[in-house]
């Protein structure tokens, strides 16, 4: 179907409020397409400021750099504010919290389990050699291996689409992952070893069965998978 | 009454904001092992300092010969002569240090064939004091900000800081306390995910709250940027300097205002009109596209005004850089292709951008000096430090900018500004036996807090008819109408009116979410207060300014009056009143000769 201004789309949502609902119901709501490229968060705030003041979401840059809207969106995990509701093409628009998550409110998830699984893999640059007055050099080419790494928002789209996140509780999953490797794979980092250790586990790179939801979850087209298998090299290819 | 719970926390330091220059402040106070509470509405990576794109800037020279002292003369003419020059110097001088250390943390800057830090132009840089361009914007390609934030953020989990900074995310700052003695002990916060009051004691408290431009209709702001801890130092009796000073980025995406860093003309990108003239060779002859940001967001709106707009509505400008070519684009921009192509559907490689003058960087702020402290009038005196409190990055103005921020210098501000706040902070707590007040807890609670507790209660108590989003629109309408580019006596005086107007509106105000958890509605409704503060502080300032300066432009007063108006406005609110002060600007820098003011030509 192609949209034209002035249509009406069916928002379908999922409303959970802890202090009155023991479990989660869906709730619809009209959302008038207003402009060519409006996107799932206009329409979020379309209907928290016209129609229902109680809808609770998290959002902040509205330009996909902050990470704080990621939602699963007609089955999908996407932000919310980088997805153009005409490339849904559909009528009704399902809109969930991210999946494997605790919900507090409505979209709103409770990220504390995903943040400390980060927060394992040191994700810090580890200096053992007092650095230089000035910078450090690095060559062009040692910086291009930064490049699909370092742009990770954190927003919990890959984690949270992945099967072997959902079942395997202690599992650090893509995220954490893919930041580990944007440090082992910086030339200015010296705690690789340290960091491949705490990898090197049931629960660390070994858990990632090659799935590869994690890969179109991706709202910055990064390859958290390919991240992995590169861990799981360093960490065999490893001499003592 | 809905019952709200109430929390109360201890610290050594009270951060609030968690962005570059709330972390800044936190490695700072890490670092001395002090016990600090870092306060933020969102996640810290979250902050809007992830959304910079050009770079830091600082006179590394990696590029060509550079001095700080060329970097401090670009400041000062940049802000139109009413930036603080000893704030300047200090800034200048410590730019390339801080380069360094942020390098050293970890931050992933693009390099150059030898391995340093790679330099881009950026509008109003120049060597030697205004002869040719400039390389001295530090990049990481086109995210320098997410990086920037990640980085200090990183830094805040190593284990010889982490242990003294503790994170309360998605916890909201309402407002501030302060004992008998005028010190400032602490904040009183919302707690976003459960609900309730948190108080938060601290021996010093460090604002770095952020920016307010969501009162435009297009700005590049995160919604997050209301104004809150404006509007907070306002309701505690403290001042807010130079709010008049509004800063619009000349190429924010048209109709939605997200930002196309200036790098895109850095990198070599240009302006163009209807007529397909690179028509900034009329306002900059020198330097055109890279004069410094009011410059060319004055020549873009003077040229809509003499109808040469690009579209059907002729109200925007192109911004060319397919010429730079698919590669360069891809390597050295490719956050502003994702964004355009994102939001425009247009391919910068193929086709120019569509962009609008767009309220972005507040000038103003709350006042500070050359130590981060927290300055007000009192007496003979124009700057009495308040004992305990700090504030740094935008919400505060030192100040560095003036009247008109260079492109690139923010970013410098929040760690330079915030790292000094952090150490001041620290200083002043090791140097000082600071007692905070003791429990019992409901007195202390009701005597700091009750009138805080007493305002949510009421919201929630409201049936008033009144809803946000009515006010809100008509706000940003009416700020982009009357506030913007050019302002005239009467824009400004019906802006006045319209605000009184809605902030009477307001006073009625309902709320339709009445639960504690994850209360947006109950936020929103609070920041849209915060933002109708600014407002009016902000439009009373430019209507008392009967001159033109920086970002400043009265079209009934064209011209810069350094006789009369070489100064700071200070402004205070007293529930709707605003009253007006000025203080002189700090002319004498530390060890550099003043630079006085001459006529700004790029």
């Amino acid at each position: 179907m192609s949209l034209a201004v002035g249509d009406k789309i069916t928002f379908r949502i999922a409303r959970f409020n802890p202090e009155t609902d023991k479990k989660e119901h869906y709730e619809d709501y009209e959302v008038e397409y207003r402009k060519d490229g409006m996107m799932v968060l206009d329409g979020l705030n379309q209907i928290r400021w016209e129609q229902d003041g109680t809808l609770s979401y998290r959002r902040s840059c509205r330009e996909g750099v902050c990470g704080s809207d990621g939602m699963n969106i007609n089955g999908v995990n996407m932000v919310s504010c980088m997805t153009h509701i005409s490339d849904l093409k559909s009528s009704v628009i399902t809109i969930r919290p991210l999946p494997g998550f605790p919900v507090v409110k409505d979209l709103v998830c409770d990220m504390t389990d995903f943040f400390n699984k980060y927060y394992v893999v040191k994700p810090y640059l580890v200096e053992k050699t007092p650095p230089p007055g000035e910078e450090r050099l690095q060559s062009i080419e040692d910086r291009d291996k930064l490049n699909g790494l370092y742009e990770c928002i954190l927003c919990a789209c890959c984690s949270s689409s992945c099967p072997s996140y959902w079942a395997d509780p202690d599992y650090l999953g893509p995220s954490a992952l893919i930041n580990a490797a944007r440090f082992v794979f910086d030339s200015r980092d010296e705690g690789k070893d340290e960091r491949l250790d705490i990898l090197n586990d049931k629960h660390g790179v070994w858990r990632c069965h090659t799935i590869m939801n994690c890969i179109p979850a991706c709202p910055k087209e990064l390859n958290p998978t390919k991240a992995i298998a590169a861990l799981q090299q360093a960490i065999v290819s490893r001499k003592y | 009454m809905a019952d709200i719970p109430v929390k109360i926390h201890e610290s050594d330091v009270v951060i609030v904001g968690a962005g570059g220059a709330g972390l800044s402040a936190a490695v700072q106070t890490g670092l001395a092992h002090l016990k600090t509470a870092v306060i933020s509405e969102v996640f810290p990576t979250r902050s809007h300092t992830v959304s910079a794109q050009g770079g830091i800037n600082a006179a590394l020279a990696n590029m060509d010969e550079d001095y700080w002292i060329w970097h401090m003369y670009d400041t000062v003419k940049g802000s139109d002569y009413v930036g603080d020059q000893d704030t300047i110097e200090f800034y200048t001088r410590n730019a390339p240090s801080s380069i360094y250390m942020l390098e050293h943390w970890g931050m992933p800057f693009s390099r150059n064939k030898d391995g340093r830090i790679y330099q881009r132009a950026f509008g109003g840089q120049t060597r030697n004091f205004g002869e040719t361009l400039a390389h001295r914007t530090c990049a990481v390609s086109d995210r320098s900000g997410h990086s920037l934030l990640h980085t200090l953020f990183e830094r805040t989990l190593r284990s010889d800081i982490a242990p003294y900074v503790n994170y309360f995310s998605e916890y909201y700052a309402l407002d501030l306390i302060r004992a008998d003695s005028g010190q400032v002990i602490g904040v009183v916060t919302w707690n976003m995910v459960d609900g309730g009051i948190n108080i938060f004691f601290g021996k010093a408290v460090i604002f770095a709250t952020g920016g307010n431009t969501r009162n435009f209709r297009t700005n590049t702001n995160a919604h997050i940027n209301t104004g809150d801890g404006l509007s907070i130092v306002m309701r505690a009796g403290i001042p807010v300097e130079d709010p008049e000073y509004i800063q619009f980025h000349p190429t924010g995406i048209y109709g939605i205002g997200n930002l196309i860093t200036e790098g895109v003309r850095g990198e070599g990108g240009y302006l163009l009109n209807s007529e397909g003239e690179r028509f900034m060779k009329k306002y900059a002859p020198h330097v055109l596209d890279l004069a410094s940001r009011d410059v060319v967001s004055r020549g873009m709106a003077q040229e809509i005004r003499d109808g040469r707009g690009v579209g059907p509505k002729k109200d925007h400008m192109l911004l060319k850089l397919d010429h730079l070519g698919h590669d360069f684009i891809m390597d050295k921009l490719p956050g502003i292709w994702e964004l355009t192509y994102k939001f425009t559907g247009i391919d910068c490689t193929k086709d120019p951008i569509p962009v609008e003058p767009t309220a972005h960087y507040h000038m103003g702020g709350i006042p500070t000096n050359l130590f981060a402290q927290v300055v007000v009038p009192e007496g003979d005196e124009y700057e009495k430090p308040i004992p305990g409190f700090y504030a740094a990055g935008e919400c505060a103005c030192a100040s560095v900018h003036g009247s008109n921020r260079l492109g690139s210098n923010s970013m410098l501000d929040l760690v330079v500004t915030g790292t000094q706040a952090g150490r001041q902070a620290s200083k002043w707590i090791l140097e000082n036996d600071i007692e905070l007040p003791t429990p019992p807890v409901e007195y202390l609670a009701d005597k700091t807090a009750g009138d805080t507790i007493k305002k949510i209660n009421n919201l929630f108590d409201s049936d008033g008819s009144v809803k946000m989003d009515e006010i809100w629109e008509k706000l940003r309408d009416s700020m982009s109408n009357n506030m913007g580019v050019f302002r005239t006596e009467e824009s400004l005086t019906n802006q006045l009116n319209l605000l009184a107007d809605l902030r009477e509106k307001y006073k009625n105000i309902g709320i339709q979410d009445k639960g504690l958890s994850f209360n947006l509605d109950l936020i929103e409704t609070l920041e849209l207060g915060s933002l109708l503060d600014v407002s009016l502080v902000e439009t009373a300032a430019a209507l008392n300014r009967t001159e033109s300066r920086g970002a400043h432009y009265r079209d009934d007063y064209p011209e810069r009056n350094d006789k009369e108006w070489l100064n700071h406005t200070l402004t205070f609110l007293n529930d709707d009143k605003v009253e007006i002060k000025y203080k002189p600007v700090r002319m004498k820098a530390i060890t550099a000769p003043t630079f006085q003011p001459k006529k700004r030509v790029y």
